[in-house]
C-alpha cells in the first residue's frame, strides 16, 4: 500500500470517532469554563494531557487552588488502562522508528487505539496510518474544547442537546467492535454493575478501577468454564 | 487570557502520569507469556474499561439514560459508530422532552 492509501485509510477510520468527539469537546470546554478555567488553560490541558475521561474527571475535581495530588492520582487511575493498551498495540506498530513510537504513543487515546487494534487484525499499522488518525483527532479536540470554553456560557445547558450522552453512546458503540460472544457479555455485565456500585458508594475515580478489575475477573472465570466445556475449541473464533 | 502557574503544574503532572501509562506497555512487550485463559482476560480489557468509564452515566444517572444506553446497545448490533451516537443522543433528547 502506498502512503496516500495509508493516509486515506487512517482518515476514513478516524472521522466518525472524531465527529462523535466534537460535542464532547464543546461540552468539556464549557464545563471547564464553568469551573473558572480560561480558554488558554483548557487548550493547555487538552494539548498536554489529551485524555477525555481523565480530563472530565479532573474538571469534576477542580478547585482553586488546584488540588494537584488528587488530580494526578485520579488521572493515573483512569489512564492505568493505557499500560495494557500500549502493551497490546506496541508489537503491532510495524516500521515505526523509536522517535515515531514515543511521539505516536503520546497521543494514544481510546478511540485511535481501538481503531488501530481493529485494523491490525487485517493490516500492518504504519506510521502514516497512525499519524493520519492521530493528528486530525488531536487538532479537533484542541479546537472544540477551546471553543467550548470561549462560547460555553452562550450555549447554555449542554443537556438540552443531549451532548452529555454522546460519550456514553460512543463507548457503547466501541464495545460492540470488541464483541466475542458470551465472555464479552459477562465482562460487560460485571464491569457495568461493579462500576456503578463503586461510583455510588466510593465515588470517582474508584469506579474505573472496580469496573475494569471486575470485568477482567468475569472474563477469566467465563473463559475457564468455556475451556472446560469445550476442550477442543480453537482459540481463533 | 490567563495561565495560572499552579494550574499549569497540575496539567504537567497529569500529562506526565498519562504519558507514563502510554509508554509503560513498551516495557511489557515480550514479557507477557499468556495462557489462553489469561489471553481471554487480556482481550476483555478494552470492553471492561470502556464500560467501567461510562457505567455511572448509563446506570447511575436516571432511568432515561439507562433506557438510552440499552437502545444504544441494540443499535450497536446494527449500525456504525456515528449511527449509534445519533440514536443514543436522539433517545435521550426525546425522552427528556417527553418526561
Amino acid at each position: 500500500m502506498s502512503w496516500t492509501d495509508e493516509a486515506r485509510a487512517g482518515l476514513s477510520d478516524i472521522w466518525p470517532a472524531a465527529l462523535a468527539a466534537v460535542p464532547i469537546g464543546f461540552l468539556f470546554g464549557a464545563l471547564a469554563a464553568g469551573k473558572g478555567l480560561s480558554p488558554l488553560e483548557v487548550f493547555a490541558m487538552s494539548a498536554l494531557v489529551f485524555a477525555g475521561g481523565a480530563q472530565f474527571a479532573a474538571v469534576e475535581l477542580w478547585a482553586s487552588p488546584a488540588p494537584i495530588l488528587a488530580l494526578v492520582f485520579s488521572t493515573a487511575l483512569i489512564n492505568a488502562r493505557h499500560i495494557l493498551m500500549s502493551a497490546s498495540l506496541a508489537p503491532k506498530l510495524s516500521g515505526f522508528s523509536r522517535a515515531q513510537t514515543f511521539l505516536g504513543l503520546y497521543y494514544m487515546a481510546d478511540e485511535n487505539w481501538a481503531l488501530a487494534e481493529k485494523r491490525a487484525r487485517t493490516h500492518p499499522i504504519t506510521p502514516v496510518y497512525w499519524f493520519a488518525m492521530a493528528i486530525p483527532f488531536v487538532c479537533l479536540w484542541l479546537l472544540t474544547s477551546t471553543t467550548g470554553a470561549i462560547i460555553g456560557a452562550a450555549l447554555g445547558d449542554p443537556k438540552r442537546y443531549g451532548a452529555d450522552f454522546a460519550f456514553t453512546a460512543l463507548f457503547i458503540a466501541l464495545v460492540a467492535a470488541f464483541w466475542k460472544g458470551r465472555v464479552t457479555a459477562w465482562t460487560v455485565a460485571s464491569a457495568g454493575i461493579a462500576s456503578a456500585l463503586a461510583y455510588r458508594f466510593a465515588g470517582p475515580p474508584w469506579h474505573v478501577l472496580a469496573g475494569a478489575l471486575s470485568g477482567l475477573a468475569a472474563a477469566w472465570i467465563a473463559a475457564g468454564s468455556e475451556a472446560a466445556a469445550q476442550p477442543c475449541e480453537s482459540p481463533a473464533e | 487570557m490567563s495561565l495560572d502557574p499552579i494550574n499549569l503544574a497540575a496539567f504537567l503532572g497529569m500529562a506526565l502520569v498519562t504519558y507514563l501509562t502510554r509508554i509503560a506497555g513498551l516495557a511489557l512487550v515480550g514479557r507477557l507469556n499468556l495462557t489462553p485463559r489469561a489471553q481471554a482476560a487480556f482481550d476483555a480489557i478494552p470492553p471492561a474499561v470502556l464500560i467501567a468509564v461510562i457505567a455511572p452515566s448509563a446506570l447511575a444517572t436516571g432511568w432515561i439514560e439507562t433506557v438510552a444506553a440499552l437502545v444504544s446497545g441494540l443499535a450497536a448490533t446494527r449500525l456504525p459508530l456515528l449511527g449509534v451516537v445519533a440514536v443514543g443522543v436522539a433517545t435521550v433528547v426525546g425522552l427528556r422532552a417527553l418526561f
